[in-house]
This record gives C-alpha cells, structure tokens and sequence, in this order.
C-alpha cells in the first residue's frame, strides 16, 4: 500500500467533484462543456492511480480510450452546439 | 533503488494532485468563463504531467513506462486542442469576455 498513491487519488477525486459542481451550476453552456472537458482529465489520471494501487497496470489501456473518447466528445458536442447538428459541414 | 523510486513517487505525484486540486477549485471560484478556462489548464498541463511522470518511476516494466508517456502525449496535444475550439466557439458566438472597465463581477451572495 503506497501512501502518496491514495494522496494522489483522493485529490483527483476533489477535482473531479469540483469539476462536477461547475457542470451543475453552469451557467453557460461552454462552462459546462469546459467542465466536462476537465472531470475526463481528471478520469484519465484517477484511473491511471488506481491501476497502480491495486497492482494492475493493465488499467493504463483503459485510461488511453479514456483520454480518446474524452478528446471526441467535447469535439462533437462542441459542433453539435454550433451547427444543430453533427453532419453539417462549414458554410 | 526502491528508495528513490519512492522519495521520486512523493515528489511528483503529490505536488501533482495538489495542482489538479488547485485547476478544480479554479474552475469552481473564477467568476466568469475565460478565466475558468486558465483555471481548467492547469489540471491539464502540470496535474495530469506530475501524476504521470510520478507513476512512470512506479512502473516495474518498461512497456507500462512507454503507456503512460503514450498517455501524456495524447493529453498533451488534445487538450490545447480541445480548449482552442471551445474558446474558438465561445468567442465567435457572441460570450464576451469580463475586461477590468465593466467593473467587478456580480456574485449571488454579495449584498449591496
């Protein structure tokens, strides 16, 4: 049992919960996003801590699609906000 | 050998939370959106580097180091991205930023 790795996932957690508030409140729809943006961060990291604490690395591929389904979906969400839809080119 | 992995370990993933720590009260304390946005870099860049970089001196086996530089990488070009389209989209739809001549935000809890 490794002290600073539970230091380390508690923080992230904080974050996480933090970033979770601000997802609530709002109040714009691009706090919101920005919000969401930062909670996937902090879900790539947790995962990446608890794969070491409980002596399974392998938990590191989970936290890379992680990082890619994070990096897409704020992508797509912020072209489904700006267009109405995600098949619209630019015009 | 183990020592100084571990004294390393304390050194980076510690410091590491306490900055994703800091970005989330950020995210939560600004007072409107730009400056959240630098908030939110914070927990991006030198959070998600010093917890990573900590668990690297972890790691026994050298294919879980190349993983989790594998991993920092992606972040480290994502998220600029990410945040770059999202201020991008902000901006072009009409948020304007708070400048220091509109005078100090308004917060729910201030009394006159």
């Amino acid at each position: 049992m490794n002290a600073y790795l539970a230091i380390g996932l508690l923080g992230i957690l904080v974050t996480m919960t933090l970033a979770l508030v601000r997802a609530t409140l709002g109040p714009s729809v691009y706090d919101r996003i920005l919000a969401v943006n930062t909670f996937g961060t902090a879900t790539v990291l947790f995962i990446s801590v608890l794969g070491f604490l409980t002596g399974r690395p392998d938990f590191l591929d989970l936290a890379l699609l992680y990082a890619l389904l994070n990096f897409i979906g704020t992508i797509a969400i912020l072209k489904y906000f700006k267009h109405g839809s995600l098949a619209a080119g630019e015009d | 050998m183990d020592g100084v992995r571990e004294v390393l370990g304390w050194l980076c993933i510690v410091p590491g939370a306490m900055f994703c720590v800091i970005g989330g009260i950020g995210l939560l304390r600004f007072p409107e959106f730009y400056s959240r946005m630098h908030a939110a870099g914070i927990t991006d860049t030198l959070g998600a580097a010093l917890v990573l970089i900590g668990l690297m001196f972890q790691s026994a086996d050298w294919t879980v180091a190349v993983k989790l530089l594998v991993i920092l990488f992606f972040l480290y070009v994502t998220s600029p991205t990410a945040a770059h389209a999202l201020i991008h989209a902000a901006y072009t739809s009409g948020h304007d930023p708070l400048l220091a001549d509109d005078g100090p935000p308004v917060q729910e809890g201030d009394k006159p």
